[in-house]
Formats: C-alpha cells, structure tokens, sequence
C-alpha cells in the first residue's frame, strides 16, 4: 500500500486520514460554535437560596471539605438583638445563661456579648461553625431570620458538582455569579443606608 | 473616616429618639442603641477573582503548546516529567482537581441537552482545547499536562506489560464510562465522573475514608499496572483515543529512521507500540478478509442486542434519579429507610407544595429519557465491542516500531531507549 503514495499523490488510508480530520475538525467547531452560545463569560460559583433551605443539616455533611465551606452569616441589620434568641439557646432553656448545657450551637460557635439592657450582640466564629443550621432553624422559626447559612466563597473549592447540591432535598444549591457571591436577604438594602 | 463615623452616631442617636415609633414593624425590630454601640459589618468573603479563572485557561494552553514542542520537538523526557510535576501542583493541589477536562465531559452533555444550563466558559475550553491539540499533534494532553494522568505518570516506576487481549478488553471500559456519565449527564442526574475521581481526595488532602482509599490503591497499582485510570477507566481519555487515531501529526519513536534494533519493544509502559510485521505474519492472515466481511456483518447485530439489554435496563439505570427515588420511597412508604422520623426528602417535598400528580408526570418524563438514552448508551457500547472485534480482523503491513496512535499517551519514555541519533548515547561515545 505504501508504494502507491508516489503515484496517486494521496492513498486510500491518506485520504480517510485527511477526511478524518476535516470531519472531526469541523464536528468540533460545530460543536464549540453551538456551546459557545449557550455559554457564559461569567465566573459561577456555588450559593445557598434561603428561601428554599429547611436547615436539614446536611450542608454539615455532604460538602467535601471538611469542615464544611457552609457557614452561618449573621445579618446584624435583622437581628433583633434579643436576649432570648432562639438561634442561640436551646429550646426551654431556664436560665439565659452562656452555659454549655443552654446553647443550641453543637461547636459553640456563636459568641454572645451584652451590649445594653436588655440587648445582647450574636457573633459568629466562621472558623468553629460547622454549617449545621441549627441556629438558623431557630432563628428563623423564632425570631427575624438574621441568621443565615451561606457558602463561603473563600472556602468553597467551586467543585464541578457540588455535592451538597447533590444531596440537598430542596435543589436550595444554585450557580451564582462570581462577583456577587452571597445570597443574603435583608443586607443589601441597610448597606446603603448606611453609606 | 473620622467624619464618617460622626455622621453614623449622630443618625444612630437621630433614630433612637424616634425607637417606639418603629415597635412592631417587625417580629423584633432592630434596636437603636443608647450608649452609641455601632453595628459591626456583616462578615463577607470574596470569591475567587475572575481574571484568575481565565488565568487558567491561559496556563492550559501555555502547558499544552510547551509540552507538545518538548515531545514533538525536543524530544525530552525529562521536559515531560518536569511539566508534569507542574500539573500536578497547579491543576490538581492548587486548583484541587476542578475544572478539568475529564469532569467538562459531563457539563457539555448537560448543556447540550439541558437549555436551562449555561456551561462556564471554562469548562468548555477545558473540553475543547485538549481535544483540538490531540487533533493536531497526538495525545500531549494526557501526557502532562492532565493532572490524574500526571500524577499517575510519576508513579509508574516498575512498569509491567499487560496481556494484548486483557488490555483490549479493559480498553472497552472507558467507553461505557463515557457513555453512562453522558446519560446520566444529559438527564441531570449526577456527574459520575467527579463524584468518583479517584484523586481529587488526594489532591485536596481532605475526603471521606473511601475517596483516599480508592485513590490510595490506584496510585499502588500504578507503579507495576501504568495509568491504571487513564487506561481502563478514563471518559475523556476514550474521547482522545478516537480523536488521536486521526492526529495530523504524533510523537515517533525514533528521531531519524527505524533500524530494528528492538531496543523500544519493552519500554512503553502502557503497551502501545506497533511492531513490525513479517510476510510470515501476513501469510497467517490469508483469510482475513473473509473474517472482515464476517466481523462487519456482526457489528449492527451487537449494536441492537446490546441497545436492547440497554433498553431492558433503563429502570435500574433511572433508580438513582432522586426524583424517581422520591416517588419510590412514597410509593412504598419505606422512608428512605428511617424508622424513627421522616426523612428530609420527604419533608421538604410536602413543604414544597408539589402535588403527587406533577411528581409522577416528571418521573414518567425522566424514565422516558432514560428508556431512550439507554438505547443509544447500549447501541454504543455494541458498536464499542463490534468495531473492537472487528479491527483485531484487520491486518496491517508495518516495517518500523510505531508508536499506536489510538493508545499511545505520548509520555516519551519510548525515546531514551532508541539509539538513531541519541545524544545521551553520542555523549558516552565521545
């Protein structure tokens, strides 16, 4: 086969070769053209909508850092500054003391501080919190939702499939844009208030 | 700044003379402070910036065209395997394994047939630029510059040969893989690939016990079974195989002209390189083509028996769908297996207002697609097996060690061994 190169300038198994190549080629372009439209110039990263979270935990325990690149953010422009704060104290806490026994948080993660009778400021210690949801679940059920869980940006190793989304009940998990990367309800609008 | 956090004390100490107006607004209104406590900011991080995602993209193609000059061009081993350190610093520990080429297999499946999904620009540049150089120039990607291939590359230090009929008949796996973690792409299911990469756990230094144990065993059984995962497993290496098959240029054995010398026979570690062929060998063929005609009639029958037991499948392959899992586990009441409280799924389905009505029609809706795409997955992998069938028929006439085009991972280990103008070898004569 190979002496018949001279001759005809191009071969049998050449030309396949060469349609071959054209044919993936363009199969490819097309492809790439038709992808290129539907696709972004924007950078995605991984968010939790609050609206659909029903603080199941499982951000805790899906996400493959661990700890979990969820953490609870606290909105001081909703908080209440109660002192009864339910994202704080278990439920039927007696004494609303910073004992262990009373708080809800399983790492002690949240930091309480008086500021005035009878108002107490709620911190939050990224580097214990766990994103359990505890606290948001008793936030949000008892009080005004400032506390919120979010994907920290920083943490999040923006996997392909965020496995957390995977096995989020609610399909809470979506793509974001990269430069704004929280979700948060009820901060925007006092951040300009504030400037 | 001074002036700034006047101003704020002074609105602070304006509003908390209007504070029992603003009682009851809300369930617990903020309240203003007497003693001028400020508010602290709300605790935020930033992302990663955007310049550095297409910094990546810059460094693929930088990689890719330096690798490719090295094996093409320089032809140096040692270039290969210091590029190959590199990926495997900077894709697979700085970037911790995402995005890669493998894993963009699966979101252009997703936007191809998901209108609702837009696919990162770099995901798709990830799939095509490695596909576009193999076109060109062979396998260089898998080389190197791909981060599992790399790290696997690095292990493989007491290479053994593999049966020629094992390594065929694992060679069909990839493809499978490939077409599963389309379908399962496709139907927005799960992205298999990602969710067992066998090194993603080693490069974060952070997985469950399995993750590194499965990593762990193929980084072992790399060092004597070379790229165990490029090889035998590997989706996107089945999509290059195709592509290098038809590459206008590839990496050669030899610098100048083959001498025969058998010298390169033992070297490729992963058994890609064509012998030469004998008129011996050829006279044993006589009835090839008879053969052919056979395996080529054969080929469409492999394609519908396999679609069919495809088609049988579909089910199973649909049951891990979380919607069709929903619907099961209340179809049956079972619960997800809990037997002291309801499951979150369960929950959260009740609390999402869906009627079981609108759940059945989406789960009637996706096991259609699985009922199609299992077809084509099962026609595939026939016509996967027919055509592997059909080219161990086919014979070549070849008079050089070559290196085989569909399989070779271009890693140059073959090189060193060539004596043809050697300059390591010209060193020791002079």
């Amino acid at each position: 086969m190979t002496e018949n190169t001279d001759k005809k300038g191009l071969n049998r198994r050449e030309f396949l070769l060469k349609g071959m190549q054209v044919t993936i080629g363009a199969g490819l372009g097309l492809a790439g053209v038709q992808l290129l439209r539907k696709s972004s110039v924007d950078n995605y990263v991984w968010q939790l909508d609050m609206k659909k979270c029903i603080q199941c935990g499982r951000c805790a325990s899906s996400c493959v850092k661990t700890p979990s690149a969820v953490k609870c953010i606290h909105v001081y422009d909703m908080c209440g500054y109660c002192d009864l704060c339910g994202g704080y104290f278990r439920p039927k806490t007696k004494n609303l003391t910073t004992a262990a026994e009373n708080q809800l948080c399983p790492t002690a993660a949240i930091e309480r501080r008086f500021i005035e009778e009878p108002f107490f400021e709620y911190h939050i210690n990224e580097d214990l919190c766990i994103g359990c949801g505890k606290c948001v679940a008793g936030c949000g059920s008892f009080g005004n939702g400032s506390l919120q869980l979010q994907v920290n940006p920083h943490l999040c190793d923006n996997c392909n499939q965020c496995s957390i989304a995977r096995n989020c009940p609610t399909e809470a998990f979506k793509r974001v844009l990269n430069s704004e990367p929280y979700l948060l309800t009820g901060y925007e609008k006092n951040a300009k208030l504030i400037k | 700044m001074k002036s700034k956090y006047i101003s704020i004390i002074i609105l602070v100490i304006f509003l908390s003379l209007q504070i029992f107006d603003s009682y009851g607004i809300s369930r617990f209104p903020k309240p203003e402070f007497e003693n001028g406590h400020v508010q602290p900011p709300v605790k935020t991080s930033e992302a990663r910036a955007d310049i550095l995602n297409y910094l990546d993209i810059f460094i693929l193609i930088a990689s890719l065209s330096l690798i490719t000059w090295v094996i093409l061009k320089k032809r140096s081993r040692k270039g290969v395997f210091w590029i190959s350190v590199f990926s495997v610093a900077y894709f697979g520990f700085y970037k911790q394994g995402c995005i890669c080429a493998v894993g963009s297999v699966q979101n252009v499946a997703l936007a191809l047939f998901n209108p609702g999904y837009s696919i990162p620009i770099s995901a798709l540049l990830f799939f095509i630029i490695p596909l576009v150089y193999t076109l060109f120039f062979g396998r260089t990607f898998c080389a190197g510059i791909c981060p599992l291939g790399a790290i696997q590359d690095i292990v493989a230090l007491r290479p053994v040969s593999i049966k020629s009929w094992l390594e065929k008949t694992l060679g069909i796996i990839p493809f499978i893989y490939l077409a599963l973690a389309i379908l399962y792409a496709a139907t927005a299911t799960d992205f298999i690939i990602c969710r067992y990469d066998p090194f993603v756990g080693f490069f974060r230094l952070d997985a469950t016990f399995m993750m590194f144990a499965i990593g762990a065993i193929f980084l072992l059984l790399g060092v004597f079974i070379a790229r165990p995962y490029c090889r035998f497993l590997c989706p996107y290496g089945a999509l290059l195989n195709l592509v290098s098959r038809f590459s206008r240029k590839h990496m050669t054995i030899t610098p100048a002209e083959c001498i025969n010398c058998r010298l390169c026979e033992t070297s490729c570690p992963v058994g890609a390189i064509n012998f030469p062929t004998t008129l011996k060998d050829k006279a044993s063929n006589e009835a090839g083509e008879t053969r052919f005609a056979m395996h080529l009639i054969l080929v469409p029958a492999f394609v519908l028996i396999f679609g069919f037991i495809g088609s049988l499948i579909h089910e199973n392959m649909a049951s891990v769908n979380p919607e069709i899992r929903l619907a099961r586990e209340l179809k049956n009441k079972t619960n997800y297996g809990l037997k002291n409280e309801e499951a979150v799924e369960i929950t959260a389905f009740k609390s999402s207002g869906k009627t079981m009505g609108q759940l059945n029609t989406s789960v009637v809706e996706i096991k259609q697609q699985f009922y199609v795409g299992s077809w084509i997955l099962g026609g595939f992998v026939g016509l996967v097996i027919g055509l592997t069938l059909v080219s161990l028929t086919v014979f070549r006439f070849r008079k050089d060690y070559t290196p085989n085009k569909a399989t070779c991972h271009s890693c140059s280990k073959c090189m060193d061994y060539c004596p043809v103008a050697n300059p390591k070898l010209q060193k020791h004569e002079g």
